[in-house]
């Protein structure tokens, strides 16, 4: 084929992503002298992180002044079910107070305690208040400060970009081959270090909270350059997602909600969470509403009602009623916040302010004011714990010069994460993968680029627009999300999930023959011929992973190994690319935790 | 909208030289939105049709679009609210430039921010370089970072849609993000002469339409745009406060920390403000 017209662009460090981990990442490469570039598939401070609402969990005991790292590292490693890396349990537990406080340095204006200080709510698995929040828009303010503070650090920001293929020279990371989206004009990035922070992959699945980048792009560029990817059977449920009208199907409906209070009923008006309380939690559990509703209230001797046990334990709970036939007319169960005002006299205008959007959003969406009426809720994927396998320290993945951070990271969440921690997440391990990237950037050479790869990467992309005919990407990507939305959900069997893995032989065999019309300007037929290949990566680690992990922990509930298994918690569950281009399992045993973190567990206990 | 039914969607069609609308024809239900209607007719029948979208929950402010001539965000235009008996027209917003279908350069915006000058905030309160503020000075600028940049208001303001004043005036959109900077408890830079002169506030003449299409329900008009004219007229045009200027200049540089602040009295009043 002819070759294919292409700009270069070099940096020191290319940053794929630009939500709170790529802007934290970039700020600290950047402040430390190397030239970075951040290249994003949308426009700047439109990531995903806009979307997260109840907080960030740092311990800084601004409420709770029995808080510390030590709680919050054990907090962490329970919610995880153990499978975390402790490192970055720890170092996550450790820096996060340090990262709320440079935000607020930078501009952040968190919600106050009486004196001043930062506030901090409660959320499901979290022992005391411990979220720094903004009512409940926090991803918001978070993203438009660093991105506010970002645009004046001297980096370089390729927005409406997608990286179809990164580049390696030899062993090590070369940079990354993409395209512009507006025109369709390819560009290498050169970079000695290439940090990814593309988010999640909750669009393989049909009802999501996630925005449409969330493509698992840097999980299937990672795996394809070599890298390996750990946990991936891990995928978080969360407990509510709108459920009605159709088209609003999966939008987030924050915890926060139970965090002020919102209790979980069915249609018999039963408050079913009493009814199931794990063993791990019921000594943290109230034993009745009274207690729950004094714990909201801010009552240090109470315990969490059990709305606010882990998501995965209450999506599961969720979809029993709903099997059962307790659900709510459009198959979800009531969330219901109105009822606070038998408690406290301005209840309305209290939840106005303590979620807005929420308000905002079942006021515009649904018809449903919130301050009077229960909402309908149910499950939507969320988030994945699993990600691309990073060393603790570095964030440096297997494959030398190349970085991950944030929700592509694996690592931190172990089999389940808390909420609050993801907000956290993006900020500590940003600033880590940056650091690293930067000093990695400083002690290497510029690496070459090799056109063959080059070529590949265009050809690859190009081929969909180039077919005379052939299928319509958007019914693959269709049927993909669908079928993983059946198959490999929140309850799995071992017969479903052989069912997937052959359906996701066959859809990828469909999109390699898949046609995009028109030309390379602005053509979204196009990009999602080049998401499509990642979603279909992406969920055949998810269904290997889940078929693998015959126990259920955490977000994986296996309805055939309904119990957890003693020997599956001693490992965590690596996903690569072998020689002949298959992919393959492998359990990786857990190193020992050294004895102050295990004596802290203990202590937790 | 109680049952499935057909509608047409009037939908531009273009790119930065030419451009028509054409009509899509496709089935709606309860609940759609705007955006729904552009997917579906995207897979159905026009799979090059170019839209910018993110979140379709309200939050990124990326689907802004005309709808019926108003400038609305796609994501957040229930079609129950719309009279499906016409065609609903989809056009770009007409204040920047067309780059394909519905998709607009608004890249002029993230220029003008960059010009402004970043958060710099007092020295800490606390020996732990933290501060302490008030929950009621938070909530005061609040209302504005609650923007979600979704450059509505900037579409419809006629000093840019119409005039065309890009380079002497930052629109709506900027006077929120100067206002949160400046009512914001703990910044201490001076930007209200760049608020006077490079953002050209004068400009504005309280017509109220950026408040009117904002999705978050920011009181632009109202409480930020008239609080900073006022402010510019404090401290450029009322003879009291030039007189009392020299000692508010000394108070100034003592809370931004030693920094000297730019001789204002040097200035000569330019423009209506």
């Amino acid at each position: 084929m002819s070759a294919v017209e292409y700009r270069t662009v070099e940096h020191d460090v290319l940053v794929i992503g630009a939500g709170g981990a790529g802007l934290r990442a970039a700020i600290e490469a950047s402040g430390r002298g190397t030239s970075v570039g951040v290249v994003c598939k949308s426009l700047l401070g439109k990531a995903h992180t806009v979307m997260a609402e109840g907080g960030l969990a740092a311990a800084m005991a601004n409420v709770d002044d029995r808080d510390s790292w030590r709680v919050h590292f054990a907090d962490t490693m329970r919610g995880g079910q153990y499978l975390n890396n402790w490192t970055m349990a720890r170092l996550h537990a450790q820096q996060a107070p340090d990262r709320v406080r440079e935000l607020e340095a930078w501009g952040a204006l968190f919600d106050r305690t009486r004196d001043g200080r930062i506030l901090q709510r409660n959320f499901g698995g979290h022992k005391y208040p411990r979220l720094a929040h903004v009512g409940d828009r926090t991803g918001l303010e978070m993203i438009r400060t660093l991105q506010d503070h970002g645009i004046h650090q001297g980096i370089t920001f390729h927005m409406e970009c997608t990286v179809v293929e990164l580049l390696k020279d030899g062993g090590r990371i070369a940079g990354a081959v993409g395209y512009d989206r507006e025109r369709g004009r390819f560009i290498v990035w050169r970079a000695p270090a290439v940090i990814l922070a593309t988010g999640g992959i909750g669009r393989a699945y049909a009802i999501t909270s996630n925005s449409w980048e969330y493509t698992g792009d840097g999980h299937a560029l990672a795996y394809r350059a070599g890298a390996d990817l750990k946990d991936m059977e891990f995928v978080q449920f969360h407990p509510t997602g709108m459920v009605w009208p159709p088209s609003v199907r999966g939008i987030l409906v924050t915890e926060g909600v139970r965090g002020e209070g919102g209790v979980l009923r069915n249609r018999e008006g039963r408050r079913f969470m009493f009814d199931d309380i794990p063993d791990l939690y019921r000594n943290q559990t109230a034993s009745d509403p009274e207690e729950g509703w004094r714990y909201v209230t801010g009552d240090r001797n109470a315990n969490r009602p059990p709305e606010l046990l882990t998501r995965d334990h209450v999506a599961r709970c969720i979809v029993r009623e709903i099997r059962e036939g307790r659900g709510s007319p459009h198959g979800g169960v009531f969330l219901d916040i109105a009822w606070i005002r038998e408690k406290i006299p301005d209840a309305a205008e209290h939840i106005r302010k303590k979620l807005p959007s929420m308000y905002h959003q079942f006021k515009e969406l649904a018809g449903v004011d919130i301050t009077k009426e229960p909402m309908e809720v149910g499950p939507t994927t969320h988030y994945v714990m699993g990600g691309v396998d990073v060393d603790g320290e570095t964030q440096m993945t297997s494959v030398p010069g190349l970085f991950a951070a944030g929700e592509v990271a694996a690592g931190l969440h172990g089999a389940n994460r808390l909420g609050g921690n993801s907000l956290s997440d993006l900020l500590v391990f940003g600033k880590l993968a940056g650091e690293h990237a930067a000093a990695w950037a400083k002690a290497h050479a510029s690496p070459a680029i090799d056109q063959g790869q080059v070529d590949a990467a265009h050809a690859t992309a190009l081929a969909p627009l180039e077919r005379q005919s052939g299928e319509n990407p958007y019914t693959i990507q269709h049927d993909l999300q669908a079928m993983m939305q059946d198959k490999v959900g929140i309850v799995r069997t071992e017969r479903e999930m052989t069912q997937a893995i052959d359906a996701i032989a066959t859809l990828t065999a469909r999109s390699a023959r898949a046609k995009a019309d028109g030309h390379r300007e602005y053509n979204p037929g196009w990009h999602t011929a080049q998401d499509l290949r990642n979603l279909l990566t992406v969920s055949e680690a998810v269904a290997r992973a889940a078929l693998d992990r015959r126990e259920s922990r955490g977000a994986h509930f296996r309805e055939d190994c309904p119990e957890k298994d003693a020997g599956h918690g001693k490992h965590n569950t690596i996903v690569r690319q072998g020689a002949d281009g298959s992919m393959h399992i492998e359990r990786r045993p857990i190193p020992p935790m050294p004895e102050d973190l295990a004596d802290i567990i203990r202590e937790m206990a | 909208m109680t049952e499935a039914r057909d509608a047409t969607f009037r939908i531009w069609r273009g790119d930065h030289a030419t451009g028509a609308f054409r009509d899509y024809r496709t089935r709606v239900t309860h609940g759609m939105v705007v955006l729904d209607a552009v997917h579906q007719v995207q897979s159905e029948s026009a799979p090059d049709l170019a839209c910018r979208w993110n979140c379709k929950a309200g939050k990124c402010g990326s689907c802004s679009a005309e709808i019926n001539g108003r400038p609305r965000l796609m994501c957040m235009t229930r079609l129950e609210t719309l009279d499906l008996d016409q065609p609903v027209t989809v056009e770009p917003l007409r204040a920047f430039p067309s780059i394909r279908d519905l998709v607009t350069d608004v890249s002029w915006n993230f220029r003008v921010k960059a010009k402004i000058p970043p958060f710099r905030p007092r020295t800490p309160d606390a020996p732990d370089g933290t501060w302490r503020i008030d929950q009621a000075d938070v909530e005061r600028v609040q209302e504005f970072r609650k923007c979600i940049e979704c450059f509505l208001c900037q579409d419809v303001c006629h000093v840019l849609r119409d005039h065309h004043k890009h380079d002497e005036f930052a629109g709506p959109r900027h006077f929120v993000y100067q206002a949160a900077l400046d009512m914001h408890p703990l910044d201490v830079e001076e930007r209200l002469r760049q608020v006077k002169d490079e953002n050209g506030i004068g400009y504005c003449n309280i017509t109220r339409c950026c408040t009117k299409v904002c999705p978050e329900h920011i009181a632009i008009t109202d409480n930020a745009i008239i609080p900073l004219k006022e402010r510019v007229v404090d401290e450029f045009y009322d003879p009291l406060t030039r007189l009392f200027r020299i000692f508010r200049a000394k108070r100034k540089s003592d809370r931004m920390d030693g920094r000297p602040e730019p001789d204002a009295s040097a200035l000569p009043p330019k423009g209506a403000p």
